[in-house]
């Protein structure tokens, strides 16, 4: 395939822009430039506006982070919550946390899995799989699926209700609530809210392995499609506990390349910049991070669902198992790269998220009132690290003696997967697009495979990064005249 | 309610909404409407959304905006949705004030950037293509751009405020808030 990245003469060609992409959450476009016969030579999801948090973060107390920072995304506050609670733990020098704290932020973390990915794949992504790709757009959305599949959508409704409402019980609000804090939780969970989320639980493990099923047959009906639109074979990343199972609270760092070979493994996360590195590109605010060994051409990887049912050895509860075992058998013993897939790990992680949440609820601990941890003398700088529904996410502090902030890193779970996605897309145009005549639905399958990777655009759009970043500068002849780079504090070497 | 489910036979409602600079909660807040959308279908049609494939606004009865403005290209959207919109909602934190976008406000936008992207020295600089809006030098409350009718607050305003809010309005009332929908964190 030509690198679809940048046309060598774009002043001579066509533009096509989608503009926003649709059915993602927040700020995205796409630009195509063709020639007259409708070639494409280049392909570019843009990210449009940059908030600086980072930046603006710096001077506040250190308490107020986990409330200020999870307004940067609302469909998945909870995660920018807790991460940022984790390095806060470190910094306002607590120890472990006491078990009921873990199983309640545990509790709010899963809950969050359930809404974020009942609302991502029912709200979002299921009008392209069950109306169809090219399907009328003005139906293409949830409002047309509650017409033709009213049970299907109404189930996605209450599945993401009920993930809402464990926030809500954990947090004190649905978005952007105040359950943890530096050491420990802010508030216990009472009988009656356990009973009441309790009553529900196995209601929504029915639903949600029918869910599964329903995308396990749309696979196998024509695999030939499903499993291999968009297919880009790819470095893959995230968190693993310590046996190597699947841990969407707390875990060390796994990377394997497109065969599954390791290539690191038990990082432990507040190491994760001698392991990373990203670059930057002028046409997107969002930064390209890559594994530093294997440098930024051949180190992009993918986040999320496909990435982590495929790195970790098991998934620690039994139907999402099982669910994980028959969607890795379609690669007869090797990684899945289809783009699609992602809808299926998605699903599987769904239901994983809701078994854990039913046992939370039936563990006695999840009613104790034991909610600090023992604290210890302060520390000046906290990293923090957490699946979130998207990827993995990071949150690094450095914190002064007055208690401010005064430094601060974010790599956000859709950064990680920036180059994923451009491949993604790219990917799409050469099958699909390339020396046609171009129409919505053609246009509809660029955002199909975007759509797949769930991103959170606000998130990008935030938080970009203090990554150690390199900048060469290149003759026009490709060769490099100069390069500098600046590590993660600030000083330029 | 009743009202409105009764003249459901009469001309649905058209609704617009957007997210301009703001970080999609108030639109989650709108989907906390649970299964109630099951309702609100039979009342309203929806026009340009984020949770659905129109990409630019036609003429509407409501339009609801999330978000404050950053960029040149929310100025562009904000004026689409007022053209078109017979009502215009400032929904939630970022739109009514700036919200937490607007922290940035007593920063340099280009010692912003330059922190973000670093490289004074260097001929690369931060992202700069055409492509990519103009940012604002301050992140303004939408109602500095356009006439607004309407103002919900709350980070979010919760689903049970919006939809109160939007029956009210669809059922031809002057909407009203209880003291237990409106606050503002």
């Amino acid at each position: 395939m030509p690198n679809l990245e940048t046309a060598t003469s774009p002043q001579k060609l066509r533009r096509i822009a989608i503009d926003p992409v649709t059915r993602v959450e927040g700020h995205g476009k796409v630009t195509i430039l063709l020639d007259e016969e409708n070639k494409i030579h280049q392909v570019r999801l843009h990210i449009v506006e940059v908030r600086g948090f980072e930046k603006f973060i710096q001077g506040r107390p250190y308490w107020e982070v986990p409330v200020t920072v999870e307004r940067l995304c609302g469909i998945c506050p909870v995660s920018h919550h807790l991460a940022a609670a984790k390095a806060m733990d470190v910094i306002a020098g607590y120890g472990p946390l006491t078990p009921t704290a873990e199983k309640l932020r545990r509790l709010m973390h899963y809950g969050q899995f359930v809404q974020s990915h009942a609302l991502h794949f029912f709200h979002l992504a299921s009008p392209d799989l069950l109306l169809g790709f090219d399907s009328d757009f003005t139906r293409r959305n949830i409002f047309g699926v509650l017409e033709d599949y009213p049970e299907i959508a109404k189930q996605g409704v209450l599945v993401r209700k009920f993930g809402q409402e464990i926030i809500r019980h954990t947090a004190g609000k649905r978005i952007h609530g105040t359950g943890a804090i530096p050491g420990g939780m802010n508030k216990a969970l009472t009988q009656e809210e356990r009973d009441i989320l309790r009553k529900d639980a196995d209601q929504i493990v029915e639903w949600v392995s029918g869910a599964v099923q329903m995308i396990e047959k749309l696979h196998l009906s024509n695999p030939r499609f499903y499993n291999h639109f968009a297919e880009t074979p790819s470095n893959m990343f995230g968190l693993v506990d310590a046996r190597g199972a699947m841990d969407l609270y707390h875990g060390a760092l796994r990377a394997t390349d497109a065969e599954r070979q390791i290539i690191f493994d038990h990082v432990d996360y507040s190491t994760y910049e001698q392991v990373l590195h990203e670059d930057v590109k002028p046409w997107s605010y969002m930064k390209f991070p890559y594994i530093k060994s294997l440098g930024a051409e051949r180190g992009w990887y993918r986040v999320g669902p496909l990435a982590r049912v495929q790195i970790c050895e098991s998934i620690p509860s039994p139907l999402a198992e099982a669910e994980r075992q028959k969607m890795l058998a379609i690669g007869e013993g090797r990684p899945v790269h289809g783009t699609l897939l992602y809808h299926w790990a998605r699903l599987i992680e769904l239901l994983h998220a809701a078994e854990v949440v039913r046992d939370l609820l039936d563990d006695p601990q999840i009613l104790g009132k034991d909610l600090m941890a023992d604290k210890g003398p302060v520390r000046g700088e906290g990293i923090g690290v957490i699946e979130a529904p998207r990827g993995t996410l990071f949150h690094h502090y450095h914190v002064n003696e007055d208690d401010l902030v005064t430094f601060c890193n974010l790599i956000v779970s859709t950064t990680n997967n920036n180059q994923a996605m451009n491949e993604a897309i790219r990917a799409v145009a050469m099958q699909y697009l390339n020396g046609r005549e171009i129409t919505e639905g053609l246009l509809n399958h660029i955002e199909v495979a975007i759509r797949a990777y769930d991103p959170c655009l606000s998130c990008a759009t935030h938080a970009l990064g203090q990554m150690p970043l390199e900048v060469s500068l290149q003759n026009a002849a490709g060769a490099t005249v100069s390069r500098l780079s600046r590590r993660s504090d600030g000083a330029i070497v | 309610m009743a009202t409105a489910a009764q003249s459901s036979t009469q001309r649905k409602l058209k609704v617009a909404t957007t997210s301009l600079a703001g970080c999609f909660g108030c639109h989650m807040s709108i989907l906390d409407i649970d299964e109630r959308v099951i309702d609100l279908v039979k009342l309203v049609e929806f026009d340009r959304s984020p949770v659905n494939d129109i990409k630019h606004c036609g003429p509407c009865d409501i339009g609801i905006i999330e978000g404050a403005v950053c960029n040149a290209e929310n100025v562009h959207v904000l004026r689409e949705f007022r053209a078109n919109c017979k009502v215009l909602i400032a929904c939630g934190a970022c739109a009514v004030n700036g919200g937490l976008p607007a922290m940035r406000n007593h920063l340099d936008v280009g010692e912003i950037l330059k922190y973000v992207y670093f490289d004074a020295d260097v001929k690369a600089t931060a992202p700069n293509e055409p492509e990519l809006p103009l940012l604002l030098d301050k992140v303004r409350p939408i109602n500095e751009v356009v006439r607004i009718d309407y103002f919900i607050p709350g980070c979010p305003p919760s689903g049970d405020t919006i939809w109160k809010y939007l029956t009210d309005l669809i059922s031809g009332n002057n909407p009203r808030l209880d003291y237990e929908l409106l606050h503002y964190d």
